[in-house]
């Protein structure tokens, strides 16, 4: 007689589907029906190619939208993201200029991040401060630091480098590039850390009530600090991955991506107070940017401010309908 | 017990928070092998010593040895690390993780450096089957009732190999069954040489349990004493510090005369209401100045039939009839307009904001009714809240501290308050009487009284059969998310009678089960 | 002597002791730059002076935060605020320069009033998506943010519209009193917000709707409604703004007025001591904050400091703005100065959390 009452609250049906998959879930139907729409109306677009150009253009912003999710699942945000990815490219191209060995390059780039994230982190959790501010001022001295390496953009004509850039990994028909391989390794490292690791399992407590997961004796503080280093540590990434794009590293780069990286993350499911989403997620949100880009430069005759207003349109009509098939699945 | 060592000894606490000096000179001392009874009246500094011990809060003053050791946890980390584990008051949990998670997090099985899920959740489930509760562990805690919570935290803290287990408040949303089942557990580990501190407000659990008892009263130690030497009748006079007068009075006057009560209209009237998955559909009614008690076990469905008649939730099928008038009721707002209040169980999520100072949080519901273009005068707004204060006695008396700076069960009764100044016609009282002191709780009992003998209607729920029968004039019984039986409070009626109807489900005219 | 120091306590105590604190910094800084920042003087019945330039060009970042500290206080953002500056400023121009006559108040009138109607749609149009819809607020915004760059840009055709109108300047650069139209304005807007919100209850809800939407549903706070009613408001703030931005300059550019006074403004609001995640907000303290920006940016520019530059100093004050504030870092300063006294006790910051 007293297992009952307690139990009564159990599931309900064995083919339901974890509620808390259901964004994702709906993310993954629309990119599919986006992507439908995309074939049904540009012949080219059914071209496989397509799909590996979209994962080649959105490669960086795909790492850095990882980094971001780490943050967002403990209901943080790092608004320094498009600024470090701006600077690892500046350091990078002008360190290169004056000679350094590429090895040495690519290390010091891929510690500047980290080390900022790692400093943003200790202020947010030591002095208690909201982070939004803390990485807002990050983000103003990472693009402070860019315009005073240079005011001009710098080309990269690096070896290792150029060859990395241009390196295309075929796969039959088609390739990909360095850094699409880099990012997916990205997106499994990061997907393993949060489902498998203490730190991730940390990380979506501390999403979920700081308080209790402090009360609960985890390491809050540690976890929190660790996050914003992830984060910065994918921006360097990023940044170098941008700089294999563009072969050059120029001040004003990458400004407000860190609002395409936050979108990207919450497109895919996961949501802003934290505690709730997936890596998985967030590599659909940043494919659905890129789609919405393909499709804008397939129909080519749009104007810049078009451009913007459809991007709008179709950003709205996604979030739209994902909220309209989770309200229904539930 | 003297001659052996205490595992933990706190001497000459002190703590203050800004405005009110939480614990002053505390001594408390814990022996390995006993269950340790912290009690005292609400705002008395049970939680704060807990949490000081903890390293939740920094001591201002005083020390802290463990095993002769002298320590200062920089927190619950390090405490939980030096075998302190705690259970700490409302449940501090995570909603958005599984249950089995919520167990092991911190300490997940892993293999080859990665948490293994498989294992945890067979040991979750293994866990949780030994206190008799068998759940999906895959769930995600947060889809499950407070009480199922509550076991949770407390299974938690039963896992880890501590040497010392604190429990505040654990059984203020349980039932007789989990208590048993609490007890059960608790006496195994003491036997094991596990150190427990338990807080409570029910006197018989501490009776039943307890070795030692150490009374606080308005942060200063009262005293220590075995349980045996110390009469229930002096215990509470230690915690509220006076002679205690008028607390058992209330028997005599609940001699209720319900048959002029339901001679009239009834104020409401549910005919085939209920809720898909919440509730299956159910009739009954409420008169003005009736109370009506809605008794069943934990997860019976008694917060869901509140909740419809409230409009938190909204009916899908049935009608409801209020002053004999149909009546949709699709939101609080309806409610509230019709005079239907409604006082959470869940005070922290659904019930107080925890920021916003007490004066704020008990006019809200007033000023929401009224619309925001008409503030509640200063004035009005003082006079009331001073006066509920005192009524309730809620401490400290400062309506402009925020509510969250409060103890628990001033907490509620900031809560009650808010719903009492609206003078409503049908008061719903989920568990108004939880985490509440004793002296307080008869104040609050003799409270509905009085209302119902002014006209208002009153469904009252609570876990304690007890109260229910010496409130109701008539016992609503759940079961398995079903109205099984409608009781009239007569002389007939005792918690036997009810405790089988709640049991076999089966007791009156047509209501079985199907 | 003791009630010397427990008054000086209280001083320094107060929510906005430090900020301002800041911006009297900042202005001193100014003061030793250039001895002549501080003077002003009366022509023509005017009053001119650096001061005044600061307290007119603070007017519309002003506007944009009163706005944002109501939509912050329900827990939310709204990103797009500066893209319906621009789309206002764009409209009100636009319909300026079609009229015959540039200088009859009764166009400018109609322009400011089709304008400001459009404004509001357009937070309507934010607050179904927030309180009707329910989509998380950064994201619902940001899409109003993006698009509203589009059509401010596509009512402009992607020019830039020049006006050459009288009335509608004034707007920006006119005087009314001795003193800037601007600052009366952005001055007038605050009287009637700060009315709204603390001579109603609307204040008390909006902060129980922001502290617990649940709790304060449950209270019969129809939390939607007010939800919906913010981002309205904040439009409107920022489409007053978006008269002043044009106004200033004559003209209107969809791709540059109001770029990144969101961010300007969120600042603002948090500087002034209101948390992001909802719950109480204080209007002073955002005007305090608006002023610090303002008066930053304006110094970084008479210094000729490069803007980008800038940037590093706007991140230091910003910085040290909140970590004076910051109750765990004062307590970790206090207790290195004066052994003894005890740190403060941690703040529990968690909106919903009530610990007992
Ligand atoms: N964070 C805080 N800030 C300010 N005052 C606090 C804080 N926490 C507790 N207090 C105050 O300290 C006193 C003791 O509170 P405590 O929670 O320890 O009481 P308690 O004995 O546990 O009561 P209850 O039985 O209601 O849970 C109360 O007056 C309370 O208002
Ligand atoms: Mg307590």
């Amino acid at each position: 007689m007293t297992t009952t009452p307690l139990a009564a609250r159990g599931p309900r049906a064995w083919w339901r589907v974890p509620q808390r998959q259901v964004p994702v879930l709906a993310t993954l139907a629309l990119l599919l029906v986006m992507y439908g729409i995309g074939v049904s109306q540009y012949r080219a677009f059914s071209n496989i190619q397509v799909v590996f150009n979209i994962f080649i253009d959105n490669g960086f912003l795909l790492v850095v939208a990882v980094g971001m999710t780490f943050v967002i699942l403990t209901g943080g945000i790092d608004l320094s993201v498009g600024s470090v990815v701006a600077m690892t490219a500046m350091v990078s191209a002008s360190l290169l200029g004056d000679g350094v060995h590429p090895a040495l390059v690519l290390l010091i780039a891929l510690l500047i991040g980290p080390t900022l994230g790692f400093a943003m982190g200790c202020v947010i959790h030591f002095f208690d401060i909201q982070p939004f501010i803390v990485t807002l001022a990050g983000m103003f001295f990472a693009r402070g630091m860019c315009t005073w390496i240079s005011s001009t953009s710098i080309p990269i004509t690096d070896g290792f480098w150029t060859s990395a850039a241009q390196e295309r990994i075929r796969i039959g028909e088609n390739f990909v590039t360095v850094s699409v391989l880099v990012a997916l390794a990205v997106v499994a490292v990061a997907a393993y850390t949060l489902a498998y690791t203490r730190l991730g399992r940390n990380v979506y407590a501390i999403g979920g009530n700081q308080q209790s997961a402090l009360l609960m004796g985890l390491p809050v503080g540690r976890t929190k600090i660790a996050v914003y280093t992830i984060s910065g540590l994918c921006s360097a990434i990023g940044g170098i991955l941008l700089s294999f794009y563009t072969l050059s590293g120029a001040p004003l780069i990458a400004v407000g991506m860190e609002l395409d990286t936050i979108a990207a993350v919450v497109i895919g499911g996961t949501l802003l107070t934290g505690g709730s989403g997936y890596v998985f997620g967030t590599l659909l949100g940043v494919l659905v940017l890129g789609v919405i880009q393909t499709l804008i430069t397939f129909d080519g005759s749009l104007s810049s401010w078009w451009t913007k207003i459809v991007i709008g349109g179709l950003l709205f009509a996604f979030i739209l309908l994902q909220r309209l098939v989770g309200i229904r699945k539930k | 017990m003297s001659q052996r060592h205490p595992v933990l000894t706190m001497t000459a606490i002190s703590k203050i928070f800004p405005g009110v000096r939480a614990l002053n000179g505390v001594d408390f001392r814990l022996f390995p092998g006993e269950v340790h009874a912290l009690m005292g009246e609400n705002g008395a500094g049970k939680s704060t010593l807990i949490k000081v011990l903890t390293g939740v809060y920094s001591t201002d003053a005083g020390t802290i040895t463990l095993d002769g050791q002298q320590v200062s946890f920089a927190g619950p980390m390090q405490a939980t690390a030096a075998g302190v584990s705690t259970v700490y008051q409302e449940v501090n949990l995570l909603p958005n993780l599984s249950v089995a998670e919520n167990i092991f997090i911190g300490r997940e099985p892993r293999r080859l450096g990665s948490v293994n899920w498989r294992e945890m959740r067979r040991r979750a489930k293994e866990l949780l089957a030994r206190i008799d509760l068998h759940i999906d562990v895959t769930e995600l805690l947060g889809s499950y009732s407070l009480a199922v919570q509550q076991m949770v935290a407390i299974a938690r803290a039963v896992d880890v190999n501590a040497r010392v287990l604190i429990l505040d408040e654990p059984t203020s949303s349980l039932d007789a069954d989990e208590v048993a089942q609490l007890m059960r557990i608790m006496r195994q580990l003491r036997d094991d040489g596990i150190a427990i501190v338990f807080v409570t407000h029910f006197l018989d659990q501490v009776y039943g349990i307890a070795d030692r008892i150490t009374v606080l009263r308005n942060g200063r130690l009262v005293g220590e004493y075995p349980t045996a030497e110390l009469p229930q009748i002096a215990l509470v006079e230690k915690m509220i510090g006076k002679e205690l007068d008028a607390l058992e009075r209330l028997d005599s006057e609940t001699d209720r005369d319900r048959a002029a009560i339901a001679a009239g209209e009834p104020f409401v009237a549910a005919d085939g209401l209920g809720r898909t998955g919440s509730v299956a559909p159910f009739s009954l009614t409420i008169h003005a100045g009736e109370v009506v008690g809605l008794a069943g076990l934990l997860g019976s469905g008694r917060t869901e039939v509140a909740r419809l008649f409230f409009g938190a939730d909204r009916a899908d099928q049935g009608r409801l009839a209020v002053d004999g008038a149909p009546a949709t009721i699709r939101n609080p707002v309806a409610a509230i307009d019709r005079g239907v209040a409604f006082c959470s169980e869940n005070r922290r999520t659904e019930g107080l904001v925890g920021e916003l100072s007490v004066r704020e949080n008990i006019i809200l519901a007033m000023q929401a009714a009224r619309g925001w273009l008409r503030p509640v005068p200063r004035r009005k707004q003082d006079e009331l809240v001073e006066r509920y204060i005192k009524a309730l006695s809620i401490r400290p008396a400062n309506p402009d501290m925020p509510v969250r700076n409060l103890s628990g069960g001033n907490q509620q009764k900031v809560l009650l308050a808010r719903w009492l100044i609206t003078e409503p016609r049908l008061l719903i009282l989920d568990e108004p009487t939880r985490g509440i002191d004793i002296g307080a709780k008869t104040e609050i009992q003799r409270l509905v009284a009085q209302l119902s003998d002014g006209g208002m209607a009153v469904l009252f729920i609570s876990a304690e059969l007890e109260e229910v029968l010496r409130l109701s004039h008539k016992v609503v019984v759940m079961r398995d998310r079903r109205l099984v039986a409608q009781l009239d409070n007569d002389d007939t009626l005792d918690a036997d009678r009810v405790m089988r109807a709640i049991a076999s489900g089966a007791e009156q005219e047509g209501l079985e089960k199907v | 002597m003791s009630t010397a120091r427990t008054r000086l306590a209280g001083v320094t105590g107060h929510r906005l002791f430090w900020p301002l604190v800041v911006l009297v910094v900042l202005l001193a800084a100014n003061t030793v730059y250039r001895p002549s920042f501080l003077s002003v003087e009366l022509k023509n019945g005017h009053l001119y002076g650096s001061l005044i330039d600061i307290l007119r060009l603070s007017a519309p970042l002003i506007l944009v935060a009163l706005g944002m500290s109501l939509v912050i206080a329900t827990g939310g953002i709204d990103l797009s605020v500066g893209s319906v500056a621009a789309v206002c400023g764009a409209i009100a121009c636009l319909y300026i320069s079609e009229q015959p006559d540039q200088n009859s108040l009764g166009g400018v009138l109609t322009a400011v009033a089709i304008a400001f109607g459009i404004a509001l749609l357009l937070g309507a149009w934010n607050g179904i998506l927030v309180a009707g819809i329910g989509i998380q607020p950064i994201i619902a915004t940001l899409i109003l943010m993006v698009a509203g760059r589009g059509l401010a840009q596509l009512v402009t055709s992607g020019q830039i519209i020049t006006i050459n109108s009288e009335p509608y300047k004034t707007i920006g650069v006119g005087h009314l009193l001795t003193l800037p139209f601007a600052i009366i304005i952005a001055l007038a807007v605050t009287l009637v917000v700060a009315l709204l919100t603390r001579r109603t209850a609307l204040g008390m809800i909006i902060e129980a709707v922001g502290g617990n939407a649940e709790a304060s549903r449950l209270a019969g706070v129809r939390s939607r409604r007010i939800t919906f009613l913010v981002y309205v408001v904040s439009a409107a703030c920022a489409a007053v703004a978006g008269f002043m931005m044009t106004a200033n300059v004559s003209s209107a550019d969809g791709n540059a007025v109001g770029l990144w006074v969101e961010l300007d403004a969120i600042l603002a609001v948090v500087i002034g001591g209101t948390s992001l995640v909802g719950g109480r907000f204080y209007l002073s303290g955002t005007i305090v904050g608006a002023l610090i920006i303002q008066t930053l940016t304006t110094s970084v520019y008479a210094m000729n400091i490069d803007p980008q530059t800038a940037l590093l100093f706007k991140a230091v004050v910003v910085i040290a703005v909140c970590l004076i504030q910051a109750p765990a870092f004062r307590a970790r300063f206090r207790r290195r100065q004066a052994p003894g006294v005890p740190p403060a006790a941690p703040v529990e910051k968690q909106k919903e959390q009530v610990p007992a």
